[in-house]
């Protein structure tokens, strides 16, 4: 088991709880204010970033992308709040507005352009492949502490991982401003918290985590972990501490319950292959929050 | 080519493909619009992703019974069941739970949709797999379609329009006047569930036509670009039908001339046009035209500042100011009045004196709120009230 499973199966494995972790740790406050759509609009708007960046640059490089989908999930926010307050237009019609028609011209523009030499295409940005991230240098347990075979493991864990670092290190800063807005607005700016600021840097948060995750995991799964665990944890407790932990913990199951099921799952059943783990992980979130709303302690409005 | 294509010489299948998005696009927007009024546009891509997995099943299922699988209709009716179990989940949640719609939708759309790809998932490694052409319902496909599917979306999309027209009254009353509706005798929850029905079945209707994940746009761009142009409720509806109408056959019939491209992405864009120039240009809440009214705002501001300056022989310091009322041929470059402006800035110290005058008698209260520093009072009064208002300028103390 150890060998194999620490080159195939831990990699994905630590990338899919840092996902998932990532973009459930701002979820929660995205929940709380009735943004939590504002990562559906995210992720969808992702696409056409990258497929900018690469037709700029002209090569498949992280930093390019990376770049062309944040400035992707800043330009949607913007238009957003632009058409909004323009056309004073109801904030759920406006996002409609603007992450179909992004993601339409993002798909346009790939289909146009010639992406056929490199991996890009419309359903790894929305699936991912989660499973080829395996990390062939590894040899076991040992090779963990090896700097020679750690160089060639995935990149996209240490850049998932420092997203998380980002993240949490933004919720610890701000925990108390954020909590603060997110529950009485009135009162936060009474106490001089400008609520613009940072309401736009949890969108900012909200982005990097989609960003980083988008690459390797696709945007099903980042929209699934914005919300369903946050969701499920909202049943369990009223405090919102408690409820990031909650969240935190049901995003981790997720992610490991998901692709253990989607890499084991079929064999159990006595089927070949196996499933999408991208697919699988949403899946199991969504039973989570299932159960969460029908037996969480918390479910009804006034419990 | 184009023009081929807009006038439909590309075939009998292209035709009814094209026709049909048409149709299928005037239900949209019209279904739409009481979806948007309703504030509820988002619910409709909870249940568009929602189809994805019920799309799968079905394949399977028609698979295990001999069959190839790829019965459109039989796909079809697989998309409705599950798109109406993630409505019913959308439903629950924010009727059971402490969870809003929004939280709601975002769940049930990205669960449905990861279980959908489970099951894509699933069917490749099956032998009847092989390429079941599935991935064209998440962008839309029309390329390549049977004769017996182009016409099953033809004849599917005019029967959606048939029902959102029969259905029209009532919902209109929801989405306008949702009191009055109740009052008036129905059930404002039946009338939600039958547009929530209307919406499922444009959705499914759509899915092969525009695909899953942009269907949303097809429900809420007329909609929405409708609302630039009319306070109206009538006028909305109709002209929402229109763009979406629009939006489908131009879309449809230019991806008619390129099949490699997916055809929902193009008639999204085409809607997105539609919006684009609305916002830019529609003479109420357009982008234009709120610029120009800031503009000719400030303009009279200017003008009348400038005038009151003349009338009390003061010097006009400010550039724009002085361009304005020279280019008006009030003032000379140098400053000094033209007869013109003399004549003008004493109406404007008269009308600001009349102006106070009202201003500070109660009996005139109403006409007061209408001051803004700019307007003739003329524009308010009768002339036998600026002459009572002139004779007490004229003798003040008779006033008090």
């Amino acid at each position: 088991m150890g060998a194999e499973f620490v080159a195939l199966s831990l990699p994905p494995i630590l990338i899919g709880i840092c996902v998932a972790v990532a973009c459930a740790l701002p979820g929660n406050f995205l929940l709380l204010r009735r943004q939590a759509l504002i990562g559906d609009a995210i992720s969808h708007v992702v696409l056409p970033g990258i497929v900018v960046a690469f037709l700029v640059t002209g090569l498949v490089a992280t930093g390019p992308m990376l770049l062309g989908a944040a400035a992707a999930a800043v330009i949607a926010v913007i238009a957003i709040e632009a058409i909004r307050r323009l056309g004073r237009i109801e904030a759920g019609a406006a996002m409609g507005v603007v992450f179909t028609a992004m993601f339409a011209g993002g798909v346009l523009l790939l289909e146009q352009s010639d992406t056929s030499s490199v991996h890009l295409d419309v359903e790894h940005a929305l699936f991912g492949n989660l499973e080829s991230l395996i990390w062939l240098d590894a040899t076991g347990w040992a090779s963990l502490m090896d700097p020679v075979a750690l160089a060639t493991i995935p990149v996209e864990l240490p850049r998932m991982a420092l997203a998380l670092v980002v993240i949490c290190a933004f919720l610890f800063l701000f925990w108390r401003p954020l909590s603060l807005s997110t529950f009485d607005e009135g009162y936060a700016q009474g106490l001089g918290i400008a609520p613009g600021p940072l309401g736009l840097g949890l969108v900012i948060m909200s982005a990097i985590a989609a960003v980083a995750a988008f690459d390797a995991v696709g945007s099903i799964i980042v929209i699934a972990m914005f919300i369903c665990p946050p969701a499920a944890a909202r049943m369990m407790t009223n405090r919102l501490g408690h409820q990031v932990a909650w969240s935190a913990g049901f995003a981790a199951l997720a992610a490991v319950l998901g692709y253990v099921l989607a890499g084991y799952g079929p064999l159990w059943i006595g089927a070949g292959g196996s499933v999408s783990a991208a697919g699988m992980i949403a899946t199991v979130s969504g039973l989570i929050l299932g159960v969460a709303a029908m037996a969480g302690p918390h479910r009804t409005r006034n419990s | 080519m184009l023009a081929d294509a807009l006038l439909l010489q590309l075939g009998y299948n292209a035709t009814l493909v094209t026709l049909g998005a048409a149709l299928l696009g005037i239900a949209a927007g019209v279904a739409g619009t009481f979806l948007f009024l309703r504030k509820r546009a988002l619910v409709s891509d909870a249940i568009s992703h929602a189809t994805l997995p019920g799309v799968g099943i079905a394949f399977i299922l028609m698979v295990a019974m001999g069959g190839d699988g790829r019965s459109l209709f039989g796909l079809l009716i697989g998309a409705s069941v599950s798109a109406a179990i993630g409505l019913l989940c959308v439903h629950w949640l924010t009727k059971r739970t402490r969870l809003g719609e929004d939280a709601a939708i975002g769940a049930v759309l990205s669960v449905f949709f990861g279980f959908g790809i489970v099951i894509l998932t699933v069917i490749q490694t099956m032998n009847a797999g092989r390429q079941a052409g599935l991935e064209g319902f998440l962008l839309g496909s029309t390329a390549g379609m049977l004769r017996s599917d182009a016409l099953l979306l033809a004849v599917a999309a005019a029967a959606v329009l048939v029902l959102v027209l029969v259905l029209r009254r009532p919902l209109e009353l929801a989405a306008f006047d949702p009191g009055y509706a109740e009052a008036a005798g129905w059930s404002l929850n039946r009338i939600d569930l039958s547009m929530m029905g209307i919406v499922l079945v444009v959705t499914v209707v759509g899915l092969k036509i525009v695909g899953l994940i942009l269907i949303v746009a097809l429900l809420i761009v007329p909609a929405v670009t409708a609302r630039f142009w009319t306070d109206r409720s009538d006028q909305v509806v109709v002209i929402a039908g229109i763009v979406g109408g629009v939006s489908g056959y131009v879309g449809a019939a230019t991806s008619a001339l390129a099949p490699a491209l997916p055809t929902g992405p193009i008639i999204v864009l085409v809607g997105f046009a539609l919006f684009l120039v609305s916002l830019l240009l529609s003479p109420g809440r357009g982008v234009l035209a709120s610029v120009l009214t800031h503009w000719r705002y400030q303009r009279r501001v200017h003008m009348r500042q400038g005038l009151l300056a003349l009338a009390q022989g003061q010097p006009i310091y400010e550039a724009l100011t002085r361009r304005l009322m020279h280019r008006a041929g009030l003032i000379l470059p140098d400053g000094v009045a033209t007869a013109d402006g003399q004549a003008a800035a004493a109406k404007a110290l008269l009308d600001e004196t009349r102006w106070s005058i009202v201003r500070a008698d109660q009996s005139f209260a109403s006409a007061a709120t209408r001051y803004d520093g700019l307007t003739a009072i003329e524009e308010y009064l009768t002339p036998d009230q600026v002459r009572e208002i002139d004779r007490r300028i004229a003798a003040p103390q008779a006033a008090v």
